[in-house]
């Protein structure tokens, strides 16, 4: 696969401004260089369009008024079907393997690499949205790409940061949410010992679970296999990593094993913890909320990015949501090219703004959306994809990175660990084992 | 002018003939329901024991590889943890769910004012759905929220709350009684129909040679109820070893895999992890406890000498 180094895209990214000052220089506007790509839906073209149901009431209100948006100017007529977060993939691959269903699908993670063969070249539109709008993040193309073709097209990333009562973190001595593994820890305890616990899921919580277990582990130098999809997650790193986990755990409040996704969400909001890791999820609830106990929590929250730990560099993962079409559709240009406008400026800067930040962009050039400075408390979502790396890292994307999140095997690892179950070690042992299985060739 | 001038009469004549054959048309009688049984059990049933043997995936078709995701099964813990687990779940509920069933049943039998209404209040868990219910006993389950705990520290017996799905063994127990208070009407509303079938002259009968209350249940109402027990202990058994609703909405098999069933790792890896062939090999490996627990129904609670109040001597 070919994959943009730093260097590479710095060179794109000044290619860009250099053609943007040219452009000025001859007097044009900025807008008139931008590149274009002409897709021509077919004649009579209708498409079905299956996405995630709403997290957040705005993202489909707007998403449909954007949908409309396009009807109106292409006269494409579009179905767009909601589906429940857990039915997506199965529904997407079942459509991949009957070779019937929805033109587009909005699916999860490393949806496309599972079956890369059933899915249209959207190499065009990948090449034209990255020249347009500043680049795609690095992970990107990792989601989107494959054999130096793109076979999705990320349309950016729900995820999670730390999400703490600014009272509380006060009270416990301290200013800010630290930006390091050891000062967290610090932070958790003491937050603790006033009585005022954390809480992080380590139930089989798709989510938050796969999250903030994955982030830990990777930002110790752990990892589930190395570049050559080789399984090492048996390693003094990932054993460090859960020794750490141990540590945070007892700072928890109890139960933490058997939350499941909305678990925090609703502990958090009733002020039994004060500090977890989410969305902006919680934020927005507080904001909407009716009940004036919650609503006064508004002012309180705060938002930070996940520390960064030994290896030096963000080991976030988040929920990316890459946008394919599949091979049987029979307008593949109506497909492609309404994915193209739902990317476009006009149609994603006020969908991002109406999903109130739960979704961060792919591309460089919405780190501007107002969304993000709108209220400060919003910035922090801004650098999800930029921090993030992805599921079976440092390996390949495909069936065994899937299979083996589908699993839990890290979540199951880290509970293990943390509760004491295992020690670090045979908890770290027995994820080697299981992994194994997934990645034996 | 006779039949045989006119060949599509002798068409007809032999087509009656055949229709006159008890055999052909035994057959043809039988035919739509043997299809239905065909097409909708024996064809997937079937189908999933092949996917057990291939490595298909959602989106691929796949190979036949032999054993191997049994091989793979065998050496993998947390598959033996499903199977313990499943075990735990299904004898102690069944159990459970007999003993209170038959106790309910019983006690509806007897002559209770507002019976018919009581009566429908008693099939009320089972005509919720089972979604609805978990939903309602994952809240009561709760960690932070549980009715159970706040309940109890109001009245000064518990410093802190239960954590009643955060600990391996109290998840199991948890899951158990949600599992019991939903599957109770079935068993009480099928063994109350047996009951009523007794004739209530035995019961006389068996008075007036002084049998006491024991003696009565012993040796008239538990054999004149033990046919319809089998059926039931049968589909009761089924139903809580193949169970997933409750598990899924309540623990998705947590924690560290503790509530994991059979039936919900199988669905965790066949469609979450796309992997059908591992999670067909799982669903067969429940066959085998299946067909052990019919067996015993039929063979052991059906037995003759049960049924007329003997014992095996």
């Amino acid at each position: 696969m070919k994959k943009l180094t730093r260097r590479e895209s710095l060179k794109l990214g000044a290619t860009a401004l250099a053609g943007a000052a040219v452009g000025m220089n001859l007097g044009h506007s900025a807008r008139a260089q931008e590149p274009t790509l002409d897709l021509k839906p077919e004649q009579g073209a209708t498409l079905r369009v299956l996405r995630p149901a709403k997290f957040v009431a705005g993202d489909e209100k707007l998403w449909l008024e954007n949908t409309e948006k396009y009807t109106k100017a292409t006269g494409v007529q579009v179905k767009v079907e909601s589906q429940g977060w857990e039915d997506l993939r199965p529904k997407a691959a079942v459509a991949a393997n009957v070779g019937k269903g929805p033109d587009v699908v909005y699916g999860w993670h490393d949806d496309a690499h599972q079956y890369p063969e059933k899915l249209v070249d959207l190499t065009d539109l990948g090449d034209y949205l990255d020249k347009k709008y500043g680049g795609w993040y690095d992970v990107c193309r990792k989601f989107g790409m494959r054999d130096g073709k793109w076979i999705a097209i990320p349309l950016g990333a729900a995820g999670a940061r730390i999400v703490y009562r600014i009272s509380a973190l006060k009270e416990a001595g301290f200013e800010e949410w630290p930006k390091d593994l050891d000062g967290m820890l610090k932070v958790a305890q003491a937050l603790a010992s006033k009585g005022k616990p954390g809480g992080l899921a380590l139930g089989n919580a798709v989510g938050d679970g796969n999250t903030w277990c994955h982030w830990l582990v990777w930002a110790h130098g752990g990892k589930m296999v190395d570049e050559a999809d080789q399984v090492v997650i048996n390693s003094p790193e990932t054993v460090a990593a859960l020794k750490y986990a141990r540590e945070l755990y007892q700072s928890f409040v109890p139960g933490t094993l058997s939350w499941l996704d909305p678990s925090n969400n609703k502990v958090f909001l009733d002020g039994q913890i004060s500090w977890t890791m989410n969305g902006i999820s919680i934020y927005y609830a507080a904001k909407n909320s009716q009940d004036e106990k919650i609503k006064a929590l508004v002012d309180d929250i705060g938002h930070a990015i996940l520390p960064v730990g030994p290896v030096g560099h963000p080991t976030e993962l988040h929920l990316t949501v890459p946008a394919m079409v599949f091979a049987y559709t029979k307008y593949p240009n109506a497909a492609k090219d309404y994915i193209r406008f739902m990317l476009e400026r006009e149609q994603y800067v006020p969908w991002q703004e109406a999903s109130l930040g739960y979704f961060s962009q792919p591309l460089r050039e919405y780190e501007k959306s107002p969304i993000w400075t709108v209220d400060p408390k919003h910035t922090p979502y801004r650098d999800l994809m930029a921090n993030m790396l992805w599921p079976g890292y440092a390996g390949s994307l495909g069936y065994a990175s899937a299979g083996v999140m589908a699993d839990f095997v890290m979540v199951n690892m880290v509970a293990q660990a943390a509760s004491g179950d295992k020690t670090p070690e045979e908890a770290a042992a027995e994820a080697q084992k299981r992994a194994e299985r997934y990645y034996k060739v | 002018m006779t039949a045989e001038a006119i060949p599509g009469t002798k068409v007809f004549g032999t087509l009656a003939q055949l229709l006159e054959n008890r055999t052909v048309l035994s057959v043809l009688f039988m035919l739509p329901a043997v299809s239905i049984l065909v097409f909708f059990l024996a064809y997937p049933l079937g189908l999933g024991i092949w996917m057990g043997f291939t490595d298909v995936r959602i989106g691929r078709p796949g190979v036949f590889i032999g054993l191997d995701n049994y091989i793979s099964l065998f050496d993998d813990d947390v598959f033996w943890l499903s199977v313990f687990n499943t075990l735990v779940y299904t004898v102690t509920a069944t159990i459970a769910k007999f003993g209170l069933g038959l106790w309910l049943a019983l006690l509806l039998n007897k002559a209770i004012p507002l019976k018919a209404i009581i009566r429908a209040i008693v099939l009320l868990p089972y005509i919720v759905p089972t979604v609805l219910s978990a939903i309602a006993f994952w809240w009561i389950y709760d960690p932070q929220f549980s009715i159970i705990s706040w309940m109890l520290q109001k009245f000064g017996l518990i410093d802190q709350f239960v954590d009643f799905l955060g600990v391996p063994w109290n998840a199991r127990w948890s899951v158990i009684a949600a599992n019991i208070w939903r599957g109770i009407p079935f068993v009480a509303i099928c063994l109350l129909a047996g009951l009523q079938t007794i004739s209530a002259s035995l019961y006389e009968a068996a008075a007036l040679d002084g049998a006491n209350a024991w003696q009565r249940f012993r040796f008239i109402t538990l054999p004149m109820l033990m046919p319809i027990m089998a059926v039931v202990m049968t589909f009761s058994v089924l139903y809580t070893f193949t169970d997933f609703q409750l598990i899924y909405a309540i623990t998705r098999g947590g924690p560290l895999n503790a509530t994991h069933l059979m039936a919900t790792l199988a669905f965790q890896r066949a469609i979450p992890g796309g992997d059908l062939g591992q999670g067909a090999a799982i669903a067969t490996a429940m066959i085998p406890f299946l067909i052990a627990a019919t067996l015993f129904s039929y063979y052991g609670l059906q037995r003759r000498k049960w049924q007329q109040g003997g014992r095996d001597d």
